[in-house]
């Protein structure tokens, strides 16, 4: 049967060790051809690069070769074609799709319509779930383990999908959580409720120095101008948080903070030189997750 | 004429058949009684064309009779829908819930009600509500919406299959 990764939620605990585990054999030999003859789609309704592009970059590696488009202006959706139709088509020529799409739910959608495996590369602000898995996997990397961790999140974490996916797939690893947001901009209370319900601990503020020192992992993310509806709201707190080198010196040892990029300021390029910044080689670590998630789904890991 | 549930209502507002509606000697127009068939009570007013359409009997070719802000002891005001000669499965009655979670099921066979039933809140729920999130692909491609329904505090609400948010069952009514 063919498997499909919409949301962090489609796979379960012992899936997303799998996957972690397999990431770590790709990091260790990074050119594995073990999908020669195979052709996938890569589909994007929205622009992109890192994601697009790492995706791409698996394939290759994998052996396998990449069709697909990164802006749909050029396609027949432009001449009003459903997203039904074109995941019909593109699903009678390849061995899997990987798509990014604005609307929320359409990936989920395109993997009812298609008859083969489906990756959401981000549908709109709802699931980007290779994003999570490689935060999980350079959470385990630096910190040798996935348990017991303080995780400190901070910026737009109402809107921000990353930080909602890689709470729900936490919640697997007994973590803490601290949630540094503006007032506009907290964590939605459905996902407080979820971590109620499973009696993990958080607390919030809108501090960026308040816990700056007592966190295993701060994981900042970027005010996202497109989610915002309306552009007096964005004014408002686009500029709210601003971390410097100077603010980390009472952090942990083992502390490293996490960006799921681009940033824009709410990161200094100071912090860059400090042994705490991870956020670029956790971009690559996208990579190794990427090569694991194609090759899991398609049986051959 | 009192029908068959006892109810004895001034004024009906509308009925498809015209020949069943009488003129009662003190002049009020009261609704005959069902012989065999379904009369759904205790629903909603604002509803009862939602209700309409969930049981597809837009194009129902029995009788159908409908009341509408009807008095009620329990509610203040409510709606009632009695259709002739027809039968529901559980399970499609089990859809009104979300539009009308009081409603009761009379089962009438001869005149009488041989069966009371209430709504049971299904799992899950197609094709029936709208998710309230402007971005979901349900609002801007002919995709049918799915939703499990979730249970809070006596408050329902309804999870998209698609999205993941949640739209408040409030935002239906």
């Amino acid at each position: 049967m063919k498997k499909s990764l919409i949301s962090i939620r489609d796979f379960t605990k012992d899936e997303i060790l799998h996957v972690l585990e397999v990431a770590r054999e790709f990091e260790q030999n990074r050119v594995q051809k073990i999908l020669e003859g195979k052709v996938i789609a890569c589909i994007f309704f929205e622009p992109s690069t890192r994601t697009r592009l790492s995706f791409e970059t698996a394939v290759n590696r994998l052996g396998a070769k990449v069709i697909g488009f990164s802006d749909a202006t050029n396609t027949s959706v432009s001449k009003g074609e459903t997203l039904k139709d074109t995941i019909k088509m593109v699903s009678n020529y390849v061995d899997m799709i990987i798509m990014r799409h604005p609307l929320e739910g359409s990936s989920r959608y395109a993997s009812e319509v298609a008859s083969v495996p489906v990756v959401n590369a981000g549908d709109g602000a709802n699931q980007h779930p290779s994003q999570t898995l490689l935060d999980l996997y350079s959470i385990k990397q630096t910190q040798g383990r996935l348990e017991d961790l303080t995780i400190n999140m901070v910026g737009d974490l109402k809107y921000g999908r990353t930080t909602h996916s890689l709470l729900q797939a936490m919640s697997f690893f007994n973590p803490r959580f601290i949630f540094t947001a503006p007032e506009e901009l907290k964590m939605p209370v459905e996902y407080k409720k979820f971590l109620d319900e499973k009696h993990i601990g958080y607390s919030e503020t809108n501090s960026l120095e308040e816990h700056l020192d007592d966190c295993d992992i701060l994981y900042m993310t970027r005010v996202q101008q497109e989610r915002f509806t309306d552009p007096m709201e964005y004014e408002k707190v686009k500029d709210v948080y601003r971390l410097e080198a100077s603010m980390l010196g009472n952090v942990k040892q083992n502390m490293k903070i996490l960006h799921p990029l681009p940033r824009v300021n709410e990161i200094d390029q100071d912090v860059d030189e400090t042994p705490y910044a991870y956020y670029f080689k956790q971009a690559e670590n996208g990579l190794y997750v990427r090569m694991a998630i194609i090759a899991y789904l398609l049986g051959y890991r | 004429m009192i029908d068959n549930l006892g109810y004895r209502q001034s004024i009906i507002n509308e009925s498809l058949y015209n020949n069943h509606i009488m003129t009662h000697t003190d002049k009020e127009l009261v609704v005959s009684a069902l012989e065999n068939g379904t009369v759904l009570d205790h629903i909603p007013s604002e509803n009862i064309f939602k209700v309409l359409e969930i049981l597809n009997l837009m194009d129902e070719k029995n009788r159908i009779t409908i009341g509408i802000n009807l008095n009620s002891k329990l509610f203040g005001k409510k709606g009632i829908i009695k259709i002739a000669d027809r039968f529901f499965q559980d399970e499609e009655l089990n859809k009104l819930a979300l539009v009308a979670p009081k409603a009761t099921v009379n089962i009438i066979r001869d005149f009488r009600v041989v069966e009371k039933r209430k709504l049971v809140m299904p799992h899950e729920i197609e094709g029936i509500a709208k998710c309230m999130n402007p971005k979901c692909i349900t609002n801007h491609q002919p995709v049918k919406t799915r939703f499990t329904t979730m249970e809070n505090d006596n408050e329902i609400s309804l999870l998209c299959h698609y999205c993941e948010k949640i739209t408040d069952i409030k935002g239906l009514y």
